[in-house]
């Protein structure tokens, strides 16, 4: 019995923690209107600059907790409302879900860069010399009573915040009604503001309270949130008193485990994983009244031609080409990886572009397709891949089946919590067998992969691996684009734009969803499957949450809607991270840092830096005499390249400055000549996204 | 009833375009104190948009926006809402996630000093419908009840300037016919009101003046008489103008 209280009260402290960080989620969403994934990561940073002042500085403790919480936190809430909030207001939910997955992933960088995850950062409880309080037969320290004291404080001061005062309810208007708000004479900027204010405050309230009760770690404390997020999504994102409840359920639920779960290789995850599997259930159980949203702009999907798609596939050929010729079997390795996580990154296309459905698990759905290719295919067994294709996909059917009651934000939170399960449980469990099935992912360390065996001729080498995985980017390419310009496609964007003219219209919702993330994942585990293969060795680490979610980053920046997303996410993902991984282990985390502000940047072409590539590049395109130009300027280059040692890096850029040359050339041609009559724009000379306007004008002054 | 002191609202050559395409070629508009003016016209004839600019939502490429003689074109659209100027937008103007009460409160931010217990004191006694219903979201109102909370913050604030636009969109004639005699008597009280309304029968009962607007362009204003129905049929109905 001393035990079990002794459980309780360790439960409800963390309980209490929970609360004051799902509160903080609960109000960044009912008063500035987004779900904020990085809610947590904020309140790690917060964490980590505690511990700068107060441990690595040695300011006296009030001081430090001041600084933090009244200078540092609102001045953060500030940076996010005013560089990245405000700029995608107008945009939709995804938009602003985009953006706080860049500044979760952006705040990790950060942190990892500022202070070296190496060096062990312990951070005593508050009053830790204090004698603790005895109720009865339990023991409660006095960091647990501060804690609890704080989360009621919060619970109370909160609730009437909302309720009871005008800054509130304007806080709430303007999420509901933005521009009635402004109508009624309310100021959505600075409802905004303290939106924000408020809500980073809360996050480093929370994160300076559970830093003392677990590693400082960048990583592990922004994930902490995941019960945080329990939390929440117990209260439907809006009811705080439901919120607390909710903490309660997890903070106990994780104390018991810790308590009575019985010790062998199969439970320790299980206990981790949790509260992510309960987040799971929670989103199912509970209804979900979503927000009404009237500003929901859909982005265009770009409508691919056959030629394009071709020139896409040729384009990824020719570069593996180029780089198989050119480079050591060392930068092979560490190039070749481009094609294979451009394949994952392709995996985003239909899902997420298409159909609309946003998901942050496919690189560990990817995880499962390489161990899989890796246990089957550990002799290059050419079935095996198909196997391990269609085993990813059966898992992404598996994530579907909840997808039908979820969408928007909740989707994505119920792949985030699928993601953390795989990670923390399924990904560490020794081999087992299930209904006479014998499951091995990771066998809790690495999995060695090699490459298939095609009818004898076994692909080993680098170089071959490498024009495999690009070989498999351009099919898929050219397969997804040939889907957009099929009914299926078609179908796919009916369902992203309006789920109930779908269902009216005789669409069978559950049958397109299962068959959209089905295919997806499919596509995910071939990349995971070449992945692998390139690696030689694959880790779970590899396949992890915070792993996939800068693939995901670059995808929305290159367009989800775009079947150059693949190619474009694996160029921008690794080129850049190999040349600044060549200046030193500290530039790793630099890369990360400059993906996260890449995504952070999206917000300025919300459709993808590839559809205005096209837009760039079209009179080339189109322009026969400098096309021809630029294809033996190309050829020079890669002659260049391949036969003088070290040409690699000259060649590569006197190809761009050739190509950049070019389109300015191409471009200056296009702008047409004056003097054709109006009725011939668009014929005699390519239409114009300025011609709209120029007749418009035109009649309204004749009409 | 109208007041000869000058035009309270006025609007001098507006010219307002969205993403490049003009939309009201110079449209002039006066509304005095007390006075009613109906805005018909076809769908897509720049109705909306005359309000728009008028409550500072859409600033205009050209001309100006006047109110009380001064020029207050480009000011802020809360600054102008606390000033005086009540657009109740198309659809139902109301907070639907928040309670009638704080829907209520909301009221207060242009209520130009007017507290929380004024302005429900008002909105009650004019609607008790709402009284019992005060703790309820205002989204599962009625439409009818949705309308009169929207209506009230043109009655509890006391503007200066009342802009409503389709106020009987999805109601049934009788509660329209309702509402549009409160309209009539929130004018009486002084204010100057802007009314856009394709049921034109039903807001030409109350109204002083009309103008119809056909493809950005006020083709014709004045009392609304026997010659107002000719034009109307004829720019409704397309027979030559």
């Amino acid at each position: 019995m001393d035990q079990f209280l002794a459980f309780t009260v360790v439960g409800l402290s963390t309980a209490a923690i929970y609360a004051v960080i799902g509160s903080g989620l609960v109000l960044t969403h009912t008063t500035a209107g987004v779900f904020n994934f990085a809610h947590g990561a904020a309140g790690m940073l917060a964490a980590f600059a505690y511990w700068q002042l107060a441990v690595g500085w040695g300011w006296p403790v009030p001081a430090a907790l001041a600084v933090v919480l009244l200078v540092l936190a609102p001045a953060f809430g500030l940076f996010v409302e005013r560089v990245l909030m405000r700029p995608v207001q107008a945009l939709g939910e995804a938009e602003r879900l985009v953006m706080t997955v860049a500044l979760l992933a952006g705040c990790i960088a950060l942190a990892r860069w500022v202070w070296d995850p190496d060096t062990p950062r312990p951070l005593s409880p508050f009053l830790a010399g204090e004698r603790a309080v005895r109720l009865g037969p339990a023991v409660v320290t006095w960091h647990q009573v501060i804690t609890m004291a704080t989360a009621l404080a919060i619970a109370v001061g909160l609730w009437s915040l909302l309720h009871r005062t005008r800054a509130g309810t304007e806080m709430r208007a303007c999420v509901d009604d933005r521009a009635l708000a402004v109508l009624t004479g309310a100021d959505p900027l600075r409802a905004g503001r303290l939106a924000w204010v408020l809500g980073i405050q809360l996050a480093a309230v929370g994160g300076i309270l559970i830093a003392p009760t677990v590693a400082l770690d960048a990583q592990q404390l922004s994930l902490l949130i995941v019960s945080a997020y329990t939390a929440a999504v117990f209260g439907r994102l809006r009811s705080l008193p439901l919120t607390f409840l909710g903490a309660v359920v997890v903070g106990l639920l994780e104390a018991y485990l810790a308590g009575y779960l019985p010790q062998n290789d199969y439970l320790p995850g299980l206990r981790l994983a949790a509260p992510a599997l309960l987040l799971f259930l929670a989103l199912l159980a509970f209804p979900h009244h979503r927000l009404r949203g009237r500003d929901r702009t859909v982005v265009r999907v770009p409508l691919p031609g056959r030629r394009g798609s071709l020139v896409l596939a040729g384009c990824v050929l020719a570069l593996a080409l180029f780089l198989v010729s050119v480079l050591t079997e060392d930068q092979v390795i560490s190039y070749g990886t481009l094609f294979s996580l451009g394949v994952v990154a392709l995996s985003y296309v239909p899902l997420a572009g298409y159909a609309g459905q946003v998901s942050l698990c496919q690189l560990s759905i990817a995880g499962i397709g390489a161990a899989v290719w890796g246990h089957l295919g550990a002799h290059g067994e050419l079935w095996a891949l198909p196997v391990a294709v269609l085993v990813a996909a059966a898992v992404g059917a598996l994530v579907a089946l909840p997808a039908l009651r979820l969408s928007g934000i909740y989707l994505a939170l119920g792949t985030v919590a699928f993601a953390t399960v795989l990670d923390r449980w399924i990904f560490t469990l020794p081999a087992f067998d299930v209904l006479g099935v014998h499951i091995a992912l990771f066998d809790q360390g690495s999995v060695s992969v090699t490459g298939p065996d095609l009818f004898g001729l076994h692909l080993t080498s680098p170089a071959e691996l490498l024009v495999l995985a690009a070989v498999c980017l351009a099919v898929t390419s050219v397969a997804v684009a040939g889907l957009r310009r099929g009914r299926h496609g078609r179908r796919l964007i009916a369902l992203r734009d309006s789920e109930a003219a779908y269902a009216t219209l005789g669409g069978r919702l559950l049958v397109a969803k299962v068959a959209v993330f089905a295919l997806s994942a499919g596509i995910a585990g071939l990349g995971g499957a070449l992945y692998g293969m390139q690696l030689q060795t694959v880790t779970a680490d590899q396949f992890g949450l915070v792993a996939g979610l800068p693939v995901f980053l670059i995808a929305v920046v290159g367009g989800l809607g775009s079947v150059g997303t693949g190619l474009f996410t694996g160029l921008a993902y690794v080129v850049p991270t190999q040349l600044l991984d060549g200046l030193g282990p500290w530039a790793q985390n630099l890369s990360a840092l400059l993906i996260a502000l890449a995504g952070m940047g999206f917000a300025h072409s919300p459709s993808g830096v590839i559809a205005r590539l096209r837009t760039d590049w079209a009179p080339l395109g189109r322009d026969r005499p400098l096309l021809t130009a630029l294809l033996g300027a190309l050829a020079g280059c890669w002659a260049l390249a391949a036969l003088v040692p070290d040409g690699g890096p000259p060649a590569v850029a006197a190809a761009l400055l050739a190509a950049v040359t070019l389109r300015g050339r191409a471009a200056a041609r296009a702008a047409a000549p004056a003097g054709i009559p109006p009725e011939w724009w668009g014929l005699r000379r390519p239409w114009r996204p300025e011609d709209g306007e120029v007749l418009s004008r035109a009649t309204a002054a004749a009409g | 009833m109208t007041e000869n002191s000058g035009p309270l609202l006025e609007l001098r050559g507006v010219r307002a375009a969205y993403h490049g395409i003009t939309v009201l070629h110079g449209v002039d508009l006066n509304v005095a104190a007390g006075q009613v003016v109906a805005l018909l016209g076809p769908n897509g004839a720049g109705k909306t948009t005359v309000l728009k600019v008028a409550a500072g939502l859409h600033p205009p490429d050209a001309g100006h926006l006047l109110m009380g003689g001064r020029d207050v074109t480009g000011i802020r659209p809360s600054r102008l809402a606390r000033a005086g100027v009540c657009l109740i937008p198309e659809g139902r103007g109301v907070f639907p996630n928040l309670s009638v009460r704080d829907n209520l409160l909301m009221m207060t931010f242009c209520g130009r000093g007017r507290g929380r217990e004024e302005i429900e004191e008002t909105a009650y006694g004019r609607f008790p419908v709402l009284a019992a219903r005060r703790g309820q979201q205002a989204g599962t109102l009625s439409g009818g009840e949705q309308q009169m909370l929207a209506l009230a913050r043109g009655l509890a604030t006391d503007p200066a300037v009342l802009l409503l636009d389709e106020l009987s969109m999805g109601l049934a004639p009788l509660v329209v016919a309702e509402l549009y005699e409160l309209v009539a008597e929130i004018a009486r009280q002084g204010v100057a009101v802007l009314v856009v309304e394709q049921f034109a029968a039903a807001v030409l009962k109350i109204a002083d003046h009309a103008a119809v607007v056909v493809r950005g362009r006020i083709q014709w204003q004045g009392h609304p008489d026997g010659s107002l129905q000719a034009e109307l049929s004829s720019y409704y109905l397309g027979s030559p103008p």
